[in-house]
């Protein structure tokens, strides 16, 4: 009996997606409404870069139709794992069924010299590419037009419902522009340089980051380096993600005297950011409470 | 007839002529404005559309400059000529430091046959390790490659895993040929770097001659549900231990394992294993030291079979590793080998019984640091040798089959990794491997890795 419940098949959609971090996981879910299973590899509160090609990863995998992933090797500790291990040739890097986010946006702080003392640099660019909205819409097209492609029999219904996410999507980002107004050239302490993309939209101005190098934990040596030129610089708040360990940034807070702003950075990472319109909102709302 | 008319008409238009004045140009106006907002309204709607096709035709065109930027971008980056195609490469070094109270040269685990791969504890002092150059890449569509040589401190080349694996079998399989690490067990087919201690468990130095990589071909089903179902097999030449190096046409080993794994929650994750592995070694021989002290060289012959059971449980909290993380792993071998043994020339029946498990912890309690524990236990089992009492043979004959003892070993280590590619151990060791002594053994590791990002086995 519990060997049948644990040997339980996926339950019948008529496309399987597995996307690798839950904001794509969200996008899927509004262009796919209910003719698509996703599931999210990762959560809001994991750090993506630590993952582990775990068992549950893989079993997910074999079965997937289509995986969506952000690429620029965000998940190259796990992602080529997990196209090994489950024997599913659907998902192999240039088969339909894998996408790559990346790919579809200009990405950001792409480095001159790539070398592993500047910390864990991403030779493409910056890859956490979902905190601005016109990247979201430039990802929703061809990814409506990808699970058309795998799908065909629900093509009209992927169709009319990407076009609806968009229109929906462009009047959301007007008004988040408008509402997101007074926030230019605030500036901020960040934990790690995942909050890139949202800066530029918003623009937010970044003075400093909690870690010494990309992918370094926080160091006391460079904290107290960070808080003398903090004196001058004089940030409104440090922003921290709902996946980084809070210390650093409550202690950097406390001498700077300025709040600590705990952001969802992807759906599901707070209560309010149940999809991509509430993480938005919900973001907007916590960064605007600094300068009311 | 028609002039009276329009007389009349005049006449009667002249008198209204005010008040029809009036609403005429009233009509006029009210005529004019109408066009006037419907020749507007006309203008406006074609503006619209002209703007909205203009939109579409902008969206398009930044669209095409996205791709054509990205496209430039990566174009910039890829190495052109030749070198577009190279695998991704990786080197891993690493050396210790140690201190053991025993001379590592003399190391034997008493009561088991010496499985003769590189088992020993590290040498006294500064000693380079193994290092390893990693080289994978996709070959074409359909199969990808990997290499895996390592370079030993006496300056040997040694082939650790050389094979090609399916890409586009589907359906859940792939198959591998080769050499490579087999999957029987959990932490075979971890390379040793990433080991949580500096050493394999000495289950795996009795019963696997370290870890065990037969050239061969293994074929692995991954069941389409959602707890992980993965069935496999392989079939091998059997070279190295517990097999031995025969010329024979067809298989000289082969194995068969199951894994199941999943989730609990969003904090646990867990993979269990069942697997048995069969081989017939011929002439399996070793040296051994005989009642008088003089060395006698001993061969088994016949078939030797092992089950293996594997559990693994890791925890962080909300699966977030980077801040604390535990694991919890262990592993029952069990051996039964039957055939002959042959000593100075004479022959006899054989078969032994035995067994060994280890059970180990590791526990980062803060970012960069972890503590470890292991034990390490062997069970002498029953051995049943024929030549005993054969030729005036007794059990001191042979002190290293006919020890009635258990080794067992308890390990502590603590390790500070910087980076996730680069690892400084301290580790202690109380080794009770040799019958009546313990070796405290007292290491320091560095383990560094460059090149190419490794993978995040589970």
């Amino acid at each position: 009996m519990l060997l049948l419940a644990l040997l339980a098949r996926p339950a019948f959609a008529d496309l399987n997606v597995l996307a690798c971090e839950p904001e794509w996981a969200a996008l899927v879910r509004e262009l796919g409404g209910d003719k698509v299973k996703v599931s999210a590899a990762t959560t809001a509160f994991q750090d993506p870069h630590r993952i582990e090609a775990r068992p549950s990863l893989i079993a997910r995998a074999r079965s997937a139709d289509l995986i969506v992933c952000t690429g620029a090797q965000l998940e190259i500790g796990w992602l080529p794992l997990l196209q090994r291990q489950s024997g599913n040739a659907k998902i192999q890097v240039g088969e339909p069924g894998y996408f790559e986010a990346s790919l579809q946006v200009p990405l950001i702080e792409a480095p001159s010299v790539v070398d592993r003392s500047m910390g864990d640099v991403h030779p493409a660019g910056n890859p956490h590419i979902h905190l601005d909205p016109r990247n979201i819409a430039k990802v929703a097209v061809p990814l409506g037009a990808r699970m058309e492609q795998l799908d065909p029999g629900n093509g009209a219904y992927y169709r009319s419902r990407t076009k609806s996410f968009l229109d929906r999507w462009q009047q959301a980002t007007g008004r988040w522009e408008k509402a997101g107004a007074p926030l230019k050239g605030l500036p901020l302490v960040v934990y790690h340089k995942d909050q890139a993309y949202l800066f530029r939209w918003l623009g937010l101005r970044e003075v400093g980051t909690l870690e010494p190098k990309p992918g370094l934990p926080p160091t006391t040596a460079h904290m107290s380096e960070l808080l003398g030129r903090l004196a001058k610089a004089s940030p409104k708040a440090v922003l921290c993600a709902a996946y980084n360990d809070p210390r650093p940034a409550q202690f950097i807070a406390e001498r700077a005297s300025v709040p600590v702003v705990v952001l969802p950075y992807t759906v599901g990472g707070s209560d309010q950011a149940k999809d991509l319109f509430g993480l938005y909102d919900d973001t907007l709302r916590r960064l605007l409470a600094v300068v009311q | 007839m028609f002039r009276c008319h329009t007389i009349a008409a005049a006449v009667a238009l002249a008198c209204t002529a005010p008040v029809h004045a009036q609403d005429a140009e009233l009509g006029r106006i009210r005529d004019e404005i109408r066009q006037i907002r419907e020749n507007y309204e006309q203008r406006i709607q074609q503006l619209e559309k002209r703007l909205s096709e203009a939109e579409a035709k902008a969206g398009k065109a930044e669209a095409s400059a996205v791709q054509a930027e990205n496209t430039a971008l990566q174009a910039a980056r890829r190495p052109a000529g030749g070198n577009a195609f190279n695998p991704a490469m990786s080197v891993i070094l690493q050396g210790t430091y140690a201190r053991t109270s025993r001379d590592p040269n003399d190391f034997q685990l008493s009561g088991f046959a010496p499985s003769g791969g590189e088992v020993a504890p590290p040498r006294r002092g500064f000693s380079l390790g193994e290092s390893e150059l990693f080289m994978t890449g996709n070959i074409d569509p359909y199969f990808r490659g990997q290499l895996v040589a390592s370079l030993t401190p006496e300056d040997q080349l040694e082939v650790e895993e050389a094979f090609f694996q399916t890409l586009a079998l589907g359906k859940g399989y792939t198959l591998k040929g080769g050499r490579f690490l087999s999957g029987i067990g959990y932490l075979n087919e971890i390379h040793q770097h990433a080991w949580d201690f500096q050493d394999a468990p000495l289950p795996y130095k009795a019963f696997l001659g370290g870890r065990l990589n037969d050239d061969g071909v293994q074929l692995k089903w991954v069941a389409p549900t959602e707890t992980l179902v993965e069935l496999g097999g392989e079939v091998g030449r059997g070279r190295s231990f517990p097999g031995s190096d025969k010329e024979k046409n067809g298989a000289g080993a082969w194995g068969l394992f199951g894994h199941m794994g999943g989730d609990v929650g969003a904090s646990t994750a867990w993979r269990a294993g069942l697997s048995y592995y069969r081989s017939a070694p011929a002439n399996r021989s070793f040296p051994d030291l005989d009642a008088t002290g003089s060395e006698v060289t001993q061969a088994f012959s016949g078939t030797s079979k092992l089950w293996v059971a594997d559990a693994v449980l890791k925890w962080a909290p909300n699966g977030n590793a980077t801040v604390h993380n535990f694991k919890l792993q262990g592993e029952y071998f069990r051996r039964n080998e039957d055939g002959r043994l042959a000593s100075n020339g004479n022959v006899g029946p054989f078969d032994s019984r035995q067994s060994g498990w280890y059970a180990q912890s590791v526990y980062q309690f803060m970012p960069q640091w972890r503590v470890g524990y292991r034990y390490d236990r062997l069970n002498h089992g029953t051995v049943s040798n024929a030549l005993v009492g054969v030729a005036g043979l007794t059990p001191a004959d042979f002190p290293l089959l006919m020890s009635h003892h258990n080794p067992t070993r308890n390990t502590v280590m603590v390790d500070w990794s910087p980076t996730e590619f680069s690892r400084i151990r301290l580790q202690f060791a109380a080794d009770k491997s040799r019958m009546g002594t313990t070796d405290n053994q007292v290491l320091l590791q560095y383990l560094y890795s460059l090149g190419a990002h490794g993978a995040h086995q589970f």
